[in-house]
């Protein structure tokens, strides 16, 4: 199950376009304006930041709300001898 | 949790404590910076609120768990947590409450709002990430 799996895995993996192909698929969609524009759209001379906090702002927050997930879930589990001694 | 009686802060070494102590300030003064640079140059919220967190998982390791858990409370690095995300959302909310869409930034009532916009979000990201870590590190700590 597992070998056929990988198996199938590694021959979806077979047609991608290389690595770096500036002609493949999801070269060509968005990634030309973030490029020319980012900078006139955003004001931020960091591209990677730009599409990070700005266009994809909603997915990032997502992730801060992941974290802050992990961070509660952990306080939820662990901290349990504060109730103890008063505090 | 083990056998052995657990380290007092005598028994610490002062080298490794003094060394500690000399790099946590160097260390916050990069990571804010990390934060602070975040949409101009590499960085942001993520690294520099690690980095961050680093230097003050660095001072428990030189101070002593038992000093800075005197010095911070955790229910402040909780409530920090939940701020950064809300200080997130809550730009987002601004720039509804304005007319544009959730973190639209654009119409934010500030010179260069979309700048200003993405710092904003990035020091909540780092306000988080900071507390996070820390609350997460005295927590797995004080497990016993």
């Amino acid at each position: 199950m597992t070998v056929v799996t990988g198996m199938l895995l590694v021959l979806g993996s077979l047609d991608m376009p290389p690595t770096g192909d500036p002609q493949s698929p999801p070269a060509l969609h968005v990634s030309p304006r973030y490029i020319e524009q980012s900078y006139d759209e955003t004001g931020v001379p960091n591209m990677v930041t730009s599409v990070l906090a700005d266009y994809r702002s909603f997915d990032t927050l997502g992730e801060v709300t992941v974290i802050f997930t992990g961070a509660l879930a952990v306080v939820l589990i662990l901290r349990t001898e504060r109730k103890e001694d008063g505090r | 949790m083990t056998d052995q009686p657990r380290q007092t802060t005598d028994e610490r070494s002062t080298v490794v404590s003094m060394i500690c102590r000399l790099v946590a300030p160097f260390a916050q003064i990069f990571g804010l910076y990390v934060v602070m640079h975040g949409h101009s140059s590499p960085g942001g919220g993520f690294q520099g609120g690690v980095i961050l967190a680093s230097s003050f998982i660095l001072l428990a390791i030189a101070d002593g768990i038992e000093e800075v858990r005197r010095r911070f409370s955790l229910k402040a690095m909780t409530v920090l947590t939940s701020a950064g995300v809300l200080l997130y959302a809550g730009i987002g909310v601004v720039c509804l409450a304005l007319g544009a869409n959730f973190l639209d930034y654009g119409i934010l009532p500030v010179s260069e709002p979309r700048s200003l916009g993405m710092l904003g979000i990035e020091i909540g990201v780092g306000i988080t990430v900071t507390a996070a870590m820390v609350s997460i590190f005295h927590d797995l700590l004080s497990f016993e």
